[in-house]
């Protein structure tokens, strides 16, 4: 041990300058979500999928000169090859080009039928929620009720009402569709209206749309981004799903969905038919669902550093 | 308790009453001649001595009175058009055991398989059984139930015989099927019961009976999965839902006689008066599954069952 | 009277993503048979960590506890323990009750199921006979109506009640130590008197010996023989209530007492409060960890670790205020002249 002077021992006190200090600056909300979703790699390499994907339905079937509807029955059923790179279907059409043809329309019908889904349910939802009481109460029994029948049979159903095409399917999906969003944001503004946050703000004398803007909403947001992610996938599947019953989209026309129920029967045969449109839909929807897993963990509050 | 069930079984009725109004107006809502797309010519005076036969001059209210009526009263659910004369509960119950066979199992390997998956990965967590069982439960959540009856078709019959590709009869007729139609449930359940299992093992009460010094498997049976598992029974009803109408497309892929291969190609042939009738059908089945599921809920969970009330 | 657990130099430390978290660092004591030892200090200093290494309920990894460390309980070490006897030991020569009676029972278990678990495996009872001892447990921590409630679940009980059924559990096969920690915090202070109460009794009646870690000196004064304070770690001063309430020698021990509401005080002046928060342990403070929220800090404070100053037997205090080189400073007036 070493000499222990005199000098050692006079008292200098306490040193409060360090005490309550706070160490990082602090980082927004969307700042610090952002920060964390960049950290997850798994969210990274899909939202990285997507936005390729998303560049090929628009470029992508122009690129190697064949259009998505030429026919030519000489080169009909022709395996994957250098002309033809994902080969070609019954018609001789280039199964390339309809692939990324197909790949708009469904992705449109995914994001168009979630941006309805979600802009209806948040309405609904946020009505009922803030409102409560007996509004709330006959609101969210028409919901449950709604929700009780199968999505996918009302999906059938309303289908058969409307003409074939991209809005019927819109429209039949969305139609009791935005029911789980506006489960969600109800749900959501309830737990919110009971924290104490929002009490504090109001104590403080915060007027309502105030307390809207700066407390209930950010939090909604969040959520419904995730649903949002959540829900595109739903729509491609139920598009996909449409086709197989027929009641998809039609020729020349084509979709994911399309060309997949159509290359079904000739999965014997032509197996190369169903594996690109079948790997292109999974890959999309395992890209959503992976990249809404990610964003809900990013954007939980609770997990903030 | 008891006002629990009447109250739930009194909301299932009322519940199945709107479905099937809501149903008939949809189809109520389809345009054309239901007859000219049933692609048949039939002479002027079949044709209108068949509107008269099946009231279909009267109005709609007058059709949907006669329809609850036949419902309620008869237990008729309609008849066909494209088939005159044959009727749809019969088509049910010719179809209905095929599709039930099918269904229990996938039903029981999506819970029992998926269940147990997702316990092995709670406790196994950030080890490879973990990281297998969260890959399992991403693809069954992102791939299709088609595209995964595809890939096992091709794989399995085409690539390598070893299974029928299509058609019904014995047990190898419904392994594909089966495995298709119930890899979304495993998934779903899978990872529902990873999170449910990880957060009960978080709880305080597990540190309580860890502290007593009880066996392993004691801990984990009669703390960890007993709580854990409450929750899974009540996505029970939404899961059985959705391997109804899942069956829709399997069984068409697998070329299976059930009722979801037959509701397909009521719809194909126009035939809505079928299709009517096997949607409430439906319905009513999947109505009155979530109701039971509540109900069981009810009974197994302690803290609802002697205090009645929902959590 | 005999000890029945020595810890020495004992140190835990959590392996996280941030670093080594020194949660424990280097602490020695002992418990004698049928005493009450309270382990105080505020969050993070370390005494819950130290009660649950007792029985090795830190899951390990990403705790552990360090090599050199000694938990010696009737002749073994229980930190070299295997699984299996650490089961023997649990619950049935040491047991633990927890903060939160709400959340710390299986809310699917019977509470006399609950307690006859421990019964039926360490005193291998069957389970009619242990369910009638667990009755037993239930009638000695005065619940009503015990044979009633024992096949009742945990959410039919009050809050007070699920207290005294896991001190029931805990106690159901008489084990030499119980551990509370932070049995009253989560209740309501009439409960809270209750609650210590009985514990103070069943300890005369089984002649369990007590370790009650608590924040709450207040809660301390009528049931504990000795106390033991820890701050960011360590044992900063121990000694019985006397001495720790009558001498306190540590400023922190001194801003504790300080800080207890008291309503006879006879100047209304502010609520004393200690400034600052406890020291970072991912990189703790090389001097005394105290320095940085210490009035009387000196130089050497921050420089070096005090060395233990002995003022009686039972008597100890970590403060190089009690060097001979450093300037004499007396317990603060407020504490002076009380009790």
């Amino acid at each position: 041990m070493a000499q222990l002077s005199k000098e050692k021992f006079q008292i200098i006190g306490c040193e409060n300058a360090n005490a309550d200090e706070i160490s990082r600056a602090s980082m927004t909300y969307w700042q610090d979500a952002w920060r964390r979703l960049k950290q997850n790699k798994v969210a990274t390499a899909s939202l990285i999928i997507l936005i390729l994907i998303s560049i090929m339905t628009i470029v992508g079937q122009y690129i190697n000169g064949f259009e998505f509807q030429l026919t030519n029955n000489e080169l009909s059923n022709v395996e994957p090859n250098l002309t033809h790179w994902f080969g070609t279907d019954n018609l001789g059409r280039d199964i390339f080009s309809r692939v990324w043809a197909g790949g708009r329309v469904s992705i449109i019908i995914g994001l168009v039928g979630a941006f309805i889904d979600t802009v209806v349910g948040s309405i609904y939802g946020g009505i009922s929620g803030f409102f409560g009481g007996i509004v709330d109460d006959i609101m969210m029994r028409i919901v449950e009720i709604l929700g009780s029948i199968p999505w996918l049979i009302i999906v059938i159903l309303v289908s058969l009402i409307f003409k074939k095409g991209i809005l019927a399917i819109i429209i039949a999906m969305t139609i009791t569709g935005w029911v789980g969003m506006a489960r969600l944001v109800r749900g959501q503004l309830l737990q919110i209206k009971e924290q104490e946050y929002v009490l504090a703000a109001a104590a403080l004398g915060a007027n309502p749309s105030r307390i809207i803007a700066r407390h209930l909403l950010p939090n909604t947001l969040g959520i419904m981004i995730v649903a949002i992610t959540f829900d595109i996938p739903s729509f491609i599947f139920g598009e996909a799903f449409l086709s197989y019953l027929g009641q998809g989209i039609q020729s020349p026309n084509t979709s994911w969905g399309a060309l997949a129920s159509a290359a079904q029967p000739n999965l014997m045969f032509y197996p190369y038919q169903l594996f690109f449109p079948s790997l292109f839909i999974s890959l999309t929807m395992l890209s959503f669902t992976l990249l809404g897993d990610g964003l809900r963990d990013a954007l939980d509050p609770r997990l903030r550093q | 308790m008891l006002k629990f069930l009447l109250k739930r079984i009194g909301y299932m009725f009322v519940t199945v009453w709107i479905v099937a109004t809501i149903t008939f107006m949809l189809i109520h809502a389809i345009p054309g001649d239901p007859l000219a797309s049933a692609a048949r010519k039939l002479p002027e005076q079949i044709r209108i001595n068949f509107y008269e036969k099946y009231g279909l001059n009267d109005t709609v209210i007058v059709q949907y009175g006669r329809f609850m009526k036949n419902i309620v009263l008869h237990g008729d659910l309609g008849e066909s058009l494209a088939y005159p004369g044959r009727k749809v509960s019969d088509v049910i119950k010719l179809h209905a055991p095929v599709s039930a066979r099918l269904g229990i199992q996938a039903v029981s390997m999506g819970f029992f398989l998926g269940v147990s998956l997702g316990i092995l990965a709670a406790f196994n967590r950030g080890k490879w059984p973990d990281y297998i069982v969260m890959f399992i439960a991403i693809l069954g959540i992102s791939v299709p139930s088609f595209v995964m009856a595809s890939l096992l078709q091709y794989f399995f019959t085409v690539q390598n015989m070893w299974l029928p590709t299509t058609g019904w009869g014995g047990f190898e007729h419904t392994i594909l099927p089966s495995i298709a139609l119930s890899f979304g449930s495993i998934a779903t359940y899978a990872r529902y019961m990873r999170a449910n299992t990880l957060d009960v093992i978080g709880q305080d009460y597990i540190l309580t009976a860890k502290s007593k010094g009880i066996t392993k498997l004691s801990l984990v049976w009669k703390h960890v999965i007993r709580n854990a598992i409450l929750p899974a029974i009540t996505i029970l009803g939404p899961q059985l839902a959705g391997i109804f109408v899942g069956a829709f497309v399997i069984e068409s892929i697998f070329a299976i006689p059930g009722l979801g291969f037959n509701f397909v190609s009521a719809v194909g042939d126009r035939d809505y008066t079928m299709v009517l009738g096997q949607t409430v059908f439906i319905c009513t089945l999947v109505i009155i599954s979530y109701v039971v599921v509540d109900i069981v809920y009810g009974l197994i969970d302690p803290r609802i069952r002697l205090t009645g009330e929902k959590r | 009277m005999e000890k029945i657990l020595e810890v020495k130099d004992l140190r835990v430390s959590f392996h996280t993503y941030a670093g080594e978290v020194q949660a424990v660092r280097g602490i020695s004591f002992y418990l004698k048979k049928g005493e009450t030892l309270a382990v105080v200090g505020e969050s993070g200093c370390g005494k819950t960590v130290t009660s649950k290494s007792l029985m090795r309920l830190i899951p390990e990894p990403p705790g552990e506890i360090k090599k050199g460390s000694q938990i010696l309980f009737d002749g073994r070490d229980i930190s070299l323990m295997s699984e299996r006897e650490l089961r023997e030991l649990r619950g049935s020569d040491i047991s633990m009750i927890f903060q939160d009676p709400m959340t710390s029972l299986n809310p699917t278990m019977t509470i006399g199921k609950q307690i006859s678990e421990s019964l039926v495996i360490h005193r291998g009872m069957s389970k009619t006979e242990a369910m009638s001892e667990a009755i037993k447990m239930l009638d000695l921590v005065n619940i009503p109506d015990a044979d009633k409630r024992a096949h009742q679940y945990p959410h039919e009980f009050s809050g007070g009640m699920r207290q005294r059924a896991m001190i029931a559990i805990a106690l159901a096969c008489n084990p030499k130590i119980l551990i509370a920690d932070e049995p009253t915090t989560a209740l309501d202070v009439t409960i809270q008197a209750q609650i210590m109460e009985l514990i103070a009794d069943l300890q005369v009646k089984l002649g369990t010996a007590v370790i009650l870690v608590t924040h709450d000196l207040g809660v301390v004064a009528d049931v504990a023989d000795r106390i033991q304070v820890m701050y960011a770690g360590q044992i900063i001063e121990h000694g019985t209530i006397d001495e720790i309430f009558k001498s306190p020698q540590h400023p922190y021990t001194w801003a504790l007492l300080q800080s207890v509401p008291r309503l006879d005080t006879k100047n209304k002046g502010k609520l004393y409060s200690l400034k600052g928060t406890p020291p970072d342990l991912i990189k703790p403070p090389i001097g005394c960890p105290f320095a940085a929220r210490c009035e009387y800090c000196m130089q050497i404070c921050r420089e070096e670790m005090p060395e233990v100053t002995v003022i009686s037997e039972n008597h100890e205090v970590l403060c190089w205020l009690k060097h001979s080189m450093a300037p004499k400073i007396d317990i603060p007036e407020a504490l002076r002249g009380d009790k």
